[in-house]
């Protein structure tokens, strides 16, 4: 169990995070609030508690590094590391607009607080594996957190890390599968089936622990958990896309499309709405 | 003075020894492969430094992402294998994970050029220099002979950023006797003339000299350039060389579409003088001995030679 305050200054934060999720995508006109959505939970739970890192000093040497390998979802991200302290939080609404600096996918020599620049899906594994080899040759204690989307790991670059994660028993490498079940053309289990995931990861050599995405109590034991482990992690992170936003919930339309006005200002009243009702 | 000597060497034990030197210098070099470690000669380091040597196996891409991670962490990482897998297969991760944030990789490819021999086409890679050179941040360099290789190494692990390096397989013969100051940028003017420039780039470049001593023959004092750093190339010394020569010839181990030929008649496009580019003609190559290869293909100093003769003549 943990303390009530803190799962409740989460769930606050997670909120935040949707909402400027929502204001950044609806001002740039373009964007992916769905997988964005999906993953406010766990990015609260990361940078709000679980990682050690410096806004001052984004470059601190023995910070944990996040890549989120689903690059797409960077409106999360941005939100994330704005209300941390990287950079002011009105950026946000300068997401996607021409001479500033919050690219439609995160751009590390752009970005402070962005460990690393990705967009094309299937890469970010890789890149965390040579963190995490670093570290070990470092001597350094940082542990790499990669966030993946589920439609990504039909890329074979995933699968071709997931070896070599195991291969090199990196026990400081944690990835967070954001099992939203939806890729842009359909379910998942229509257009390329991943099941079954457990256990395929399991057969790579990973320890895997399944949790619901959504639930700060589930997220933090599972962190806790991972941090432990003397093998790679793959926490399955059961989640649900467009999440706090009823009418993007478990839908393809909002995987890359932003809300028109009337959706905005709905969107925002539930999670305003969600809010107050938190705050009690 | 630079000149084809008899002594052999191969440029791939010009990197690893360059490699080992290093890797005693500066603890944060770290070495990658993916399962050609023999035969692009990384093994030898991985003897040396078994903690920073990295055999990723037949895994090109992840072993790119990870060269690039290690980067971001401080490395300098090398990573290698051969050319086509390198630049071809990785195109993309080399593009999103090493160029677009510049990060600290240096991509030795080796095996590059029609003179991989019997392997055959698929294994000739002929489009790594256009592929690499249109990229943002890159820099390719195509060394002559193993004392340039051993010079360019510790250059570029001392230069933030990305690099492309590609070498061939076969053993070259040295030029370079002696160790240089190595400028990357700046092309070498390897003997003076004033006909004709022939600019030349990796083990091309002994062609080149080679031609020089054939036409000097006949008269005909042509400007041997050897151009190893094809991007950033050498502007000044092409656009100088144009206007006293009046004809460029190009050679290159790689299509003439996108490499030295391309990078040189870019350079000189807004003052242009008649050029021409010898290399392969937009086409795969094929199985066959190195060398009879290289004369099928018209990559020697007998053809850069004829070539420059009917330029010269077409100069009038």
């Amino acid at each position: 169990m943990h303390d009530k305050s803190l799962i409740k200054d989460l769930q606050r934060k997670a909120l935040k995070i949707r909402k400027h999720v929502i204001e950044s995508v609806y001002r740039a006109g373009s964007g992916h609030p769905g997988g964005s959505l999906s993953i406010a939970d766990i990015m609260a739970c990361l940078y709000f508690h679980e990682m050690r890192h410096n806004p001052k000093n984004p470059q601190w040497e023995d910070r944990d590094r996040l890549v989120l390998s689903k690059g797409h979802a960077c409106p999360a991200l941005y939100a994330a590391l704005a209300m941390a302290g990287y950079f002011d939080e009105e950026e946000l609404k300068n997401l996607r607009k021409t001479g500033h600096f919050l690219q439609g996918h995160p751009c590390m020599k752009k970005v402070p607080g962005v460990d690393m620049s990705t967009g094309s899906l299937g890469q970010g594994l890789s890149v965390g594996i040579g963190m995490a080899l670093a570290g070990k040759l470092d001597g350094k204690d940082y542990r790499v957190f990669v966030i993946l989307g589920d439609g990504e790991i039909e890329e074979g670059q995933i699968w071709e890390a997931a070896a070599s994660a195991s291969h090199h028993c990196l026990d400081n490498i944690i990835a967070i599968l954001d099992r939203n079940s939806l890729q842009i053309d359909g379910p998942t289990e229509e257009i390329l089936s991943l099941e079954p995931l457990p256990w395929r990861w399991r057969s790579f050599g990973w320890d895997v622990i399944e949790i619901d995405g959504h639930d700060m109590e589930e997220i933090l034991d599972a962190l806790h958990e991972a941090d432990k482990n003397k093998r790679p992690t793959l926490i399955i992170a059961y989640t649900i896309k467009g999440k706090g936003v009823s009418f993007m919930e478990g839908t393809l339309s909002f995987h890359g499309k932003p809300p028109s006005k009337e959706q905005y200002i709905k969107a925002m009243s539930e999670l305003e709405q969600a809010e107050e009702e938190l705050n009690g | 003075m630079a000149k084809v000597t008899k002594k052999m060497r191969n440029l791939r034990d010009g990197y690893s020894s360059a490699l080992i030197k290093l890797g005693h210098e500066n603890e944060n070099i770290v070495v990658l492969d993916a399962d050609l470690a023999l035969s692009t000669k990384t093994k030898r380091f991985g003897t040396v430094f078994p903690e920073r040597f990295f055999d990723c196996g037949i895994a090109e891409a992840n072993m790119m992402g990870i060269a690039a991670g290690l980067a971001t962490c401080g490395k300098i990482a090398f990573a290698s294998t051969f050319a086509v897998f390198a630049t071809g297969r990785c195109y993309d991760q080399i593009r999103q994970s090493i160029a677009y944030p510049e990060l600290n990789v240096k991509i030795v490819a080796t095996h590059a050029g029609i003179s991989v021999g019997g392997d055959g086409a698929s294994h000739q890679m002929l489009e790594d220099i256009a592929l690499m050179r249109v990229l943002p941040n890159m820099r390719v360099i195509a060394p002559a002979d193993a004392t340039e290789m051993e010079d360019v190494i510790p250059i570029i692990a001392d230069m933030p950023g990305p690099f492309y390096v590609r070498i061939g397989r076969a053993d070259a013969p040295i030029i370079f006797e002696r160790h240089t100051k190595f400028k990357i940028g700046k092309a070498k003017m390897l003997r003076r003339g004033n006909d004709i420039t022939i600019v030349a780039t990796g083990t091309m470049t002994a062609e080149a000299l080679r031609a020089y001593d054939l036409l000097k023959k006949e008269g005909i004092k042509a400007r041997i350039l050897h151009m190893p750093t094809i991007k950033p190339v050498d502007k000044a010394a092409l656009k100088k060389a144009a206007k006293e020569t009046g004809a460029i010839i190009t050679c290159e181990e790689h299509s003439v579409i996108g490499g030295l030929g391309g990078a040189v008649a870019q350079a000189i496009s807004n003052e242009p003088v008649p050029m021409e580019r010898i290399g392969i003609h937009d086409v795969f190559g094929e199985s066959g001995g190195a060398w009879e290869l290289m004369e099928k293909y018209g990559l020697t100093a007998k053809n850069i030679a004829k070539v420059a003769k009917k330029m010269i003549k077409k100069k009038g």
